[in-house]
């Protein structure tokens, strides 16, 4: 048995402590926000924090995440209101979507850790997450005005 | 168990918490649903890949419904040809093919409403107006919402013929509108294929051959069943023998190795235990059948290698070839010119690589079947699985997932079909998942082209004739209609072929994605040699094509054409002084029925070339959702950039070389523009299209403003490889071909 804490929310998951955090997200758990884009920690698709890193899930065996505090894009903010959900609304970033998790994950952790990141900065932080649609202008604008946002909601 | 929604609002504000789902609807036309107490549905028809048509497509319903967007829900449309329309994604044609349908569903549904009213309420129709959801009349002072009056209104035939909206009038189209399954996007709902999930499915994979021209002769399954969850492995055959396959039936392995089990990643392991002995395919020979007609094709079995096919490519290119237009006496031209200028392009594959992996869930027993996943076009691919599975069309639903991007690789089906006969066959639900590996090695490539292009001047640096000779593997990209056909008095088109096991598809505007790198360099090329500004060189071409044109069926507009290309040098200021630091390439391009042009402007950066901006300037008529336009066009630069610079997919003996993001070298965050500024022209013109036309001058503006740059000509994609390094020599000796 494992047991892992994702979202604050507890599971025991009967599973070979080797499974990709990420396939114990999508098909045993049934967390499908997570996506796989290459298995092989290229594309960024599975970012999850995992007591507050960024990781790639298709690459953390459940047995490191065990007892740890896993966060996934279902849990980033309890309202669905972080400052880079609102932001990637606000500037519309996504055409197929199908990054924009695991590039809002990677994101927050950027936010975190730098209140006012610059473009460079940003380039640094999510050059691991692609984007095949292209969105990648719109990604820093948006996580540019989360940081506005952000240090607003501070004030 | 996950709820699959297939709801989304568009006032995303009013209902975080999601929406209920009502239990009476009266249809007004196939695509507007109105129930009792007003909330107001409209399906689309059309499957989602990232062009946003869930939300540009109804904002056309009910612009001419006089619906409140803000108020509307929108849900994705079954599979339904007959009330729905073709329901294909492709070909930049989602707005185009639906534009007048939707808007005549939508002033149908708000006549019938408007009839509704003067019934129950005695008054002639002619003086009730319909704004906002609501009709009123102005003389009682009466007025009722559209969902009190729907049950009356569902009851009456659909009015042909309806007055539409003049674009003057439009409130909706031409207003930007928010993404209507944004919210879920950015909270991780289950949207994609990869997400559905039925209670007691099980996931399955494919082990293809490791080579086109192989396939499988013996495999050992022992260790791989005694794997954890693996519930089965077996042999399946996609098409027998002779079976008439349609058109976009393209498949690259006939012989499926299937693994079966609970979870991906028990599958994903037990599949490297398989012990498989793969053995030459030979020639093989593939029926295909459609619109009446039925032809064989040889595929020939050898096993391809990339620098042997680029060999071959040259040899064909000396060879004669099909002639496709000529027009005037090209062979005199260029005898007599004072220069002739001959450059030759060359592109290799390139895989699609959505993000999301070709998946798709499927349910089959002997009396129906359930699929679901992404797929470009059911209509495409539903009558090849009724066949395989003996099942009337009418036993099969197919549901239509959004799709973690697409560009032309999920038109062809061959996945679906393999996921239904995989559930036939495990006789249960599944799901069939490629992985990366899988899904970047399975071919349906953009194919490997070259074209050599040849320009005659006379003393003077006119332009007296013009000769486009283009090749690939398996088939040339030249469009003989295309500009500059028209402008020049002497023009030859050319182009020949070589068969290949190597499997292609449509990948973001087909040919042309290859023709406007080649075209657009060349005449950037051109533009030095007679001493012209590119555009004005450009300008005058289209000018003679409008004034004189040449010959016959030229397929584009001069005057569209050259909107853009003065769009653009406007909004781009090009040739001003403050654009002196930036090396500015241009390029201009049509297809698809629409017009793109755009200016790129690189810096060098670390000592390599950075395309830090880009102006855009298109043509595509009326724009529906301009904010959500704007965004393809951005992403169609970042992908003419990633592919111009990186793009490539080779092979050595039939293997591709590349088979993840690790080797196969995708744009990332650093190397995208910071700045792309989209301009559209301003017109009436329905619309023509925008998924595509912006993508394929983007190659020609890099190649040109590389040359600026660096001073060098770029002639092969991928350039990064050509582009010489800080402190290196690398030059054209790493050209291929």
């Amino acid at each position: 048995m494992i047991k892992l804490n994702i979202n604050k929310k507890s599971y025991e998951l009967d599973i070979d402590p080797n499974t990709p955090l990420l396939w114990a997200l999508r098909d045993v758990i049934g967390l499908v926000g997570t996506k796989y884009g290459c298995g092989v920690a290229q594309c960024g698709a599975c970012v999850v924090h995992l007591n507050g890193e960024a990781v790639r899930s298709c690459v953390t065996k459940v047995s490191r995440a065990a007892g740890q505090q896993v966060v996934t894009i279902e849990g980033l903010s309890p309202n669905n209101d972080h400052p880079l959900q609102k932001a990637w609304l606000e500037l519309d970033v996504s055409q197929c979507g199908y990054c924009q998790a695991g590039q809002i994950m990677s994101a927050a952790v950027l936010l975190k850790e730098n209140k006012n990141p610059t473009d460079k900065d940003i380039d640094m932080a999510m050059e691991g997450n692609i984007c095949r649609c292209g969105t990648y202008m719109r990604i820093h604008k948006a996580i540019h005005l989360a940081a506005k946002m952000q240090s607003k909601d501070s004030k | 168990m996950i709820s699959f929604t297939w709801l989304s609002r568009a006032g995303l504000a009013d209902t975080p918490k999601g929406i209920a789902l009502p239990e009476q609807w009266h249809e007004l036309t196939g695509y507007i649903k109105i129930t009792p107490d007003n909330i107001i549905k409209i399906l689309n028809p059309n499957p989602e890949f990232g062009q946003n048509v869930m939300t540009s497509l109804p904002m056309i319903v009910a612009e001419e419904l006089e619906a409140d967007w803000k108020k509307i829900v929108v849900e994705m449309g079954p599979h339904d040809n007959v009330k729905l329309g073709p329901q294909f994604t492709g070909g930049s044609n989602s707005v185009r093919m639906y534009w007048k349908p939707l808007r005549e569903a939508g002033a149908a549904a708000r006549h019938m409403l408007l009839q509704a009213a003067a019934e129950t309420w005695g008054v002639p129709v002619e003086e009730l107006t319909a704004q906002n959801g609501i009709i009123s009349h102005a003389k009682s002072g009466k007025s009722a919402n559209y969902g009190s009056l729907a049950s009356k209104a569902a009851t009456y035939p659909i009015p042909k013929g309806m007055a539409l909206k003049a674009a003057k009038d439009f409130k909706v189209v031409r207003n930007s509108q928010k993404n209507v399954e944004g919210q879920k996007i950015v909270t991780g709902k289950p949207l994609f294929g990869l997400d559905y999930r039925q209670e007691g499915m099980l996931y399955a994979m494919i082990q293809h051959p490791p080579a086109f021209g192989m396939k499988l002769q013996s495999f050992d399954a022992s260790q791989a069943l005694k794997m954890p969850g693996i519930k089965d492995v077996f042999t399946l055959k996609l098409y027998e023998d002779g079976f008439e396959q349609g058109g976009f039936d393209t498949r690259s392995f006939n012989d499926l190795l299937v693994v079966v089990g609970n979870t991906t990643w028990e599958v994903m392991n037990a599949r490297k235990k398989l012990i498989v002995q793969w053995e030459a395919t030979g020639d093989t020979k593939d029926t295909i059948a459609g619109r009446g007609t039925k032809r064989e094709v040889i595929v020939p079995g050898a096993l391809e290698t990339t620098t042997a096919q680029l060999e071959k490519m040259k040899e064909y290119a000396q060879k004669p070839a099909q002639q496709l237009r000529k027009d005037g006496d090209p062979e005199a031209a260029f005898k007599n010119a004072a220069q002739v200028i001959e450059r030759t392009y060359n592109a290799p594959f390139l895989a699609h690589n959505c993000m999301e992996p070709m998946n798709f869930f499927a349910h089959v027993t002997d009396e129906k079947a359930l699929l679901a996943g992404p797929l470009q076009a059911p209509a495409w691919t539903e009558p090849t699985l009724a066949k395989l599975l003996n099942l009337p069309p009418e036993k099969i639903e197919i549901q239509m997932t959004r799709m973690g991007g697409g560009f032309g690789r999920r038109a062809y089906g061959h996945y679906l079909h393999e996921a239904a006969l995989i559930s036939k066959k495990a006789k249960a639900p599944i799901q069939l998942i490629y992985s990366r590996e899988d899904d970047m090695t399975y071919g349906i490539y953009r194919p490997m082209y070259t074209a050599t292009y040849r320009a005659a001047l006379d003393a003077n640096k006119n332009l007296i004739g013009f000769h486009v000779k283009g090749g690939g593997i398996p088939e040339h990209a030249i469009h003989a209609n295309r500009f500059p056909a028209g402008a020049v008095d002497n023009y030859l088109a050319e182009g020949w072929q070589i068969p290949s096991n190597i499997t292609i598809g449509a990948f973001r505007a087909p040919r042309s994605n290859f023709n406007a790198a080649a075209e657009q360099s060349f005449l950037d090329e051109l533009a030095v040699a007679m001493g012209k500004d590119p555009i004005e060189l450009r300008l005058e071409l289209l000018k003679r094509a409008k004034d004189n044109p040449v010959g016959k069926n030229n397929d584009y507009d001069p005057d569209r054409y050259a909107g853009i290309l003065k769009l653009v040098k406007e909004k781009s200021g090009w040739g001003k002084p403050e654009n002196k630091k930036y090396s500015r390439g241009v390029a201009a391009y049509f297809c698809h029925n629409s017009y793109a042009a755009h200016v790129v402007d690189i810096v060098m950066k670390n000592g390599a070339p950075y395309v830090e901006r880009v102006y855009s300037a298109v043509d595509c008529g009326i724009v529906i959702n301009p904010d959500a336009a704007s965004n393809m066009v951005e992403g169609a630069v970042v992908d003419g950039i990633g592919n111009a610079f990186y793009g490539r997919l080779s092979h050595k003996e039939g293997a591709p070389e590349q088979n993840n993001f690790n080797n196969y070298r995708m744009i990332r965050h650093s190397e995208a523009p910071k700045k792309i500024e989209v301009h559209f022209v301003q017109n009436d013109i329905d619309p023509t299209g925008l998924g595509e036309p912006p993508f394929p001058p983007v190659f020609g503006a890099v190649a040109n403003a590389l040359f600026k740059a660096t001073n060098k000509r770029y002639y092969d994609q991928p350039f990064h490889e050509q582009i010489p390094q800080p402190g290196s020599t690398l030059d054209n000796k790493k050209r291929l071909g």
